[in-house]
């Protein structure tokens, strides 16, 4: 049983991990384990082994599949079938700073398979979708073609494994845009719709893809499923390191020595993973602030850079872990340019369904720019601040939430950058260069 | 009107998807990739072959960031311009492919072979600053390696996409 069970089997650079490399190291036991168990057995190990959902909000798994409706036999023999049920695969990975789904996509693709044969069963749904985003179309004809594999050896299709439970599962690769990550979006943009987010309640668990009970996960999420109906609930919540559960991909950019992805026990440091992990800063530069979790998550302060990076934590801490797609700003990167960035990312992305988040994240954007480019005055920051706080509470859904943290945080932990770039008339920093030393882990 | 290869085509790809509706995206992906981009009379083929209003396809073309409503060169140019890669120097790999290419963003160059457009995070933030030419990803980017990459894409004369 391996302390990194989501990566031990990918070797980076490589095809995926083929189908009998896969099942030679014990792939697809956790799916026959499963196939002896009742749905609500399942369920009832996922709750147990406490794994929280990888893709930003980190709610826990396994409560979420007990929301969704299971056939009780003989209770109500007139209703009929409620199936068609679907399970979706959320791949849409296009969150500033997070890269974690396409390590598992390109390197390992049963895993996230088996995972979403494991979850179908569960809650006894046919059929699933994988919704890739454009930018890793290689990473979708990685996963088809494990699909085809899996079907050639009965572990996917029509009655899998002589058990009588058949569950079909398509690709689909998307045409880019963040917002088809929101879960309801994610929903619309599947059916052919414009992919505006849905209005909730009914939430998907009862009426999501055509209106059909659906369950939604992250690509990690559903990775972590096989090994806990393998080795038990409880070597899963043993493997993290602070208060919650399993390993967690954490990936890392910018100034450090050796970015990448690196599969650790839940709840590491930000200080662990720089200095231990990543090999400390680049020459001659220190980390200055981190955003932990892509770019909807709040900066950091090196005074909190040993605070475990994991949901419990981090929340206690007025953040979120969110993807974990940790980004270390340098003491020579302006944090205003940086949240100037990221603000540009959300105004551009926003979907344009309501008008708080439509027309007040350009207005975002304009002000940090003018501070930015020294046309800022004095007041200028509490009205970034006042502003900033009407958008998001009277917004539609999260994407104005998260576009909400980088400026909320910057101007509560780098204020004095603010301040210098209005008293001054203009950004002290140099803009980037390039970095010193090329090549990731 | 659609080519009977291309109409040969698109009924396997329609096969995949449960309604006419939900297969709007791959379709337009399709004519995209095979006629270069998406023109009125594409998004017309596009309304006849499944059957939906043609309003209905044009929210859709005109939401997506890779669904092209204008021309586009041989090779289309995906520069990451978020924040890892702006960290990282981003603004030098710009400056040095707008000089090279003697365009700016959303332009193509005179002989049709490049359009440089700016996007979103490529999720390859550990290999920063990061771009896509056509399907292939470059991470890792000095100003020399954006023209061994322009070298080897304009051999191979971007008829072909290479993953
Ligand atoms: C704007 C926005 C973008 C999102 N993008 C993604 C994404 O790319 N991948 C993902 O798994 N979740 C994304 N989410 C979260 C999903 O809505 C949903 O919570 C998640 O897929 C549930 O899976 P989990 O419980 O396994 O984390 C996004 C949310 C928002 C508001
Ligand atoms: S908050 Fe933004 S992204 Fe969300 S529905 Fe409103 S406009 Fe769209
Ligand atoms: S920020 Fe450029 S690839 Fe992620």
């Amino acid at each position: 049983m391996s302390e990194t069970p989501l990566t031990a089997g990918i070797v980076r650079g490589s095809p995926a991990r083929s189908l009998s490399d896969y099942t030679a190291a014990g792939g697809y036991e956790g799916l026959r384990a499963a196939l002896k168990m009742s749905p609500p057995e399942v369920q009832q190990v996922v709750k147990d082994s406490n794994l929280r959902g990888r893709g930003g909000a980190g709610f826990p798994t396994g409560v979420k599949w007990g929301f969704v409706p299971l056939e009780e036999p003989g209770i109500d023999p007139g209703r009929g079938s409620l199936k068609p049920k679907y399970v979706v695969a959320n791949c849409d990975e296009m969150e500033p700073g997070t890269f974690k789904d396409r390590l598992l996509i390109w390197g390992d693709p049963h895993q996230v398979i088996e995972g979403m044969i494991i979850a179908a069963h569960a809650i006894d749904a046919n059929a699933g979708y994988i919704f890739v985003r454009w930018a890793y179309q290689e990473g979708a004809n990685r996963l088809q073609r494990a699909i085809v594999e899996a079907k050639a050896k009965g572990l996917l299709g029509d009655n899998i494994l002589g058990s009588g439970f058949s569950f079909q599962l398509h690709v689909h690769t998307s045409a880019g845009r963040y917002i088809c990550g929101e879960e309801t979006a994610l929903l619309n943009s599947l059916e052919g719709r414009r992919p505006n987010p849905r209005f909730r309640p009914p939430f998907p668990a009862l009426q999501g893809l055509w209106d059909r009970p659906t369950l939604i996960q992250n690509i990690e999420t559903l990775a972590c499923v096989p090994h806990i109906l393998a080795n038990g609930a409880e070597w899963f919540n043993d493997l993290g390191a602070g208060r919650d559960a399993g390993t967690k991909l954490y990936g890392v950019s910018g100034k450090v020595r050796r970015p990448g992805t690196y599969e650790l026990p839940i709840g590491v440091t930000t200080r662990e993973l720089i200095e231990e992990h990543c090999g400390g800063m680049q020459d001659g530069l220190e980390a200055k602030a981190t955003i932990p979790g892509g770019a909807s998550t709040m900066y950091m302060r090196p005074d909190e850079f040993d605070l475990p990076l994991d949901f419990t934590s981090l929340a206690e801490a007025d953040n979120r872990l969110g993807t974990a797609g940790v980004m270390v700003f340098d003491n020579r990167t302006c944090l205003v340019g940086a949240t100037l960035n990221l603000e540009h990312f959300f105004a551009q992305e926003s979907c344009g369904w309501c008008t708080p988040c439509r027309d007040g994240l350009p207005w975002v954007e304009d002000l940090l720019r003018d501070i930015e480019e020294g046309r800022g005055k004095a007041g200028d920051v509490e009205l970034l601040s006042k502003e900033m706080a009407l958008i998001a509470p009277n917004s539609f859904c999260a994407l104005a939430l998260g576009a909400e943290g980088p400026v909320r945080s910057v101007i509560e932990k780098f204020r004095h950058e603010l301040d210098e770039h209005v008293h001054r008339g203009g950004c002290p920093f140099e803009p980037p260069a390039l970095p010193a030393i090329g090549g990731a882990a | 009107m659609l080519s009977d290869q291309e109409r040969t085509e698109l009924d396997e790809l329609r096969t995949h998807y449960q309604t006419a509706r939900a297969a709007s995206v791959t379709v337009m992906k399709f004519l995209q990739a095979g006629r270069g981009y998406l023109s009125d009379e594409s998004m017309r083929d596009v309304a006849d072959y499944l059957q939906l209003p043609l309003i209905d396809l044009e929210g859709l073309a005109t939401f997506y960031n890779l669904l092209f409503r204008k021309p586009v060169g041989d090779r289309v140019i995906l520069l990451c311009d978020s924040v890892s890669c702006w960290m990282c120097g981003y603004g030098h790999i710009r400056d040095h492919l707008k000089g090279r290419l003697g365009i700016g963003f959303g332009e193509t160059t005179p002989d049709n072979r490049f359009t440089l457009l700016p996007m979103v995070c490529l999720g390859d933030c550990d290999h920063a600053p990061v771009m896509m030419v056509g399907q292939k990803l470059h991470g890792d980017l000095t100003p020399d390696k954006v023209d061994r990459v322009l070298l080897g894409a304009a051999r191979d004369g971007g008829a072909t996409e290479d993953v």
